[in-house]
């Protein structure tokens, strides 16, 4: 590798993408991909975004399908955008984890070269252009839905994106959620959603809206208790992302499970012998 | 009309003029201390930085014009931001990256009309089988490295004499500091948060290890 020096005349400047374009690196991207709707590709479900009042949550199942078969169990589909900023992805696993890489480059490459972050306008934007960007692999079948959101640290208020497979974004005023289980989800949240929620109350909301999801949806894996595989939750705020740990999510998922439970037998009792 | 000149003389000029290009510029100072790597200089300016971010465990210290070293900083973190994305984060080392300043500075030097007034630091934090280095660069391409501390600039000489005798090995981060502000400073005058950048590249910071010491911090530090 040489160094890579640019005339100021054809300086890609912060942009990491043109970067690497420029220097004929591994982004170069084929229109003449051979993949076709038919074959099985592994993809990633149900993520879901939510604001409460000090910021906003993140969560996504952790299941992979290829066709109806269980591709992997443990997916990551929730990951720190940067410092300030979360991304979640769903469509074909493949190209949406390498979306995902080059995005947290390309946000840390921009803060390192101009010394100061982007805003989160900014950063969604630059998402956005990815997107677009992956358009003709996404008519081939590869499609790639992100979902974005951070903590704007100008208005100091937590922002949602969503986007489109055109590369189309926009904001949210409260929840969404996208994949194969986001219509139930979302139902959820929207029953569950008011103005102001705490963190405790919001993280209750987010995993309440995955079960349901994965009640409702085959793709959408809920909570494995044999192997210990929960769902990742992650809340960005003030002080930045931080992940929800495992044991606390399992926590959740077992309170809910139990008080789903209570209401079922409550039910059954009640409403069980007819006049 | 073709003349001669020999290229003893020719390789004398530039090194002077280099020379004298760096002695205009305030120095640097880098040190390893109980968490890591601290780097400080003399930059009254607070937008024009003398130390940046290159990676993960990787800071860069450029003194000189500024111009010059800052093209070099940026090379280096597309540099590194582009190995780290093609091969693996882990496979991003300082040494690399020093040897290709090395051969720029040293390729200029020798063909160019002007060589580049710049000295460059790439200090890294070591990491599992790695330990802490410290590459100084200069204006020819002559790379040194340094695992105790490294001084760039004009004034290096009485600086390097000022901060030996008072190194120590895994020192605190406040008396690190205290004693390379009085090493850049020497005795006849002091120098105040407002004339000082400083950084560190410390092992308590996650994966991002580099962090800017701002004034607050850096009075608290010097304070006593």
């Amino acid at each position: 590798m040489s160094l890579p020096l640019f005339a100021p005349t054809d300086d890609p400047g912060p942009d990491f993408a043109a970067l690497m374009r420029l220097s004929g690196g591994v982004l170069q991207r084929s229109n003449h991909d051979s993949a076709k709707p038919g074959i099985a590709i592994p993809h990633a479900t149900t993520v879901v975004a939510l604001r409460y009042g000090d910021g906003v949550i993140m969560a996504g199942d952790r299941r992979a399908t290829e066709g109806h078969a269980i591709a992997h169990r443990a997916m990551e589909k929730v990951f720190p955008a940067d410092r300030w900023s979360a991304v979640a992805i769903a469509g074909a696993a493949g190209p949406a984890v390498e979306m995902v890489r080059l995005f947290q480059v390309q946000l840390e490459h921009y803060e390192k070269v101009e010394g100061v972050s982007l805003s989160l306008e900014g950063k969604a934007n630059q998402l956005a252009q990815m997107v677009r960007v992956h358009l003709p692999l996404a008519m081939q079948g590869l499609v790639v839905v992100p979902l974005f959101a951070g903590y704007d640290l100008h208005r100091s208020i937590g922002r949602i994106y969503t986007y489109d497979v055109t590369g189309g974004h926009y904001e949210e005023a409260d929840f969404q959620a996208t994949g194969s289980g986001g219509r139930d989800a979302r139902t959820t949240m929207k029953l569950g959603f008011r103005e102001g929620l705490t963190l405790d109350q919001g993280l209750e909301l987010a995993i309440e809206a995955l079960y349901e999801a994965a009640d409702e949806d085959s793709g959408t894996g809920g909570p494995d208790l044999v192997r210990g595989i929960y769902p990742i939750v992650a809340a960005v705020d003030s002080n930045g992302y931080s992940r929800i740990e495992d044991e606390e999510v399992a926590e959740r998922f077992a309170a809910l499970i139990s008080r789903k439970r209570e209401e079922r037998t409550g039910q059954h009792r009640g409403g069980g012998e007819p006049g | 009309m073709p003349y001669y000149v020999a290229p003893e003389q020719v390789m004398k000029d530039r090194a002077e003029y280099a020379q004298k290009g760096i002695a205009r510029g305030r120095s640097l100072v880098a040190t390893t201390y109980r968490d890591g790597l601290l780097v400080v200089a003399e930059n009254p300016s607070r937008s024009l930085h003398k130390i940046s971010e290159i990676y993960d465990r990787i800071a860069f210290g450029g003194v000189g014009k500024y111009n010059e070293y800052d093209q070099l900083r940026v090379a280096g973190v597309r540099h590194a931001d582009t190995k780290g994305f093609t091969f693996s984060r882990e496979d991003v080392d300082a040494r690399s990256l020093a040897n290709l300043y090395a051969q720029f500075l040293g390729n200029v030097f020798t063909h160019e009309m002007k060589p580049l007034e710049v000295e460059i630091l790439v200090a890294e934090l070591g990491s599992y089988d790695r330990p802490d280095q410290l590459y100084h660069v200069a204006y020819e391409g002559t790379i040194t490295d340094e695992d105790k501390f490294a001084v760039l600039g004009g004034d290096a000489e009485t600086i390097t004499a000022r901060v030996s005798e008072s190194w120590e090995a895994g020192w605190d981060l406040d008396v690190a500091v205290k004693k390379m502000v009085s090493a850049l400073s020497g005795s006849d005058r002091s120098l105040s948060p407002r004339d000082l950048e400083a950084a560190v590249l410390s092992r308590g910071n996650g994966r991002r290890a580099f962090r800017r010491l701002d004034d607050e911090e850096l009075e608290r530090l010097l304070a006593h």
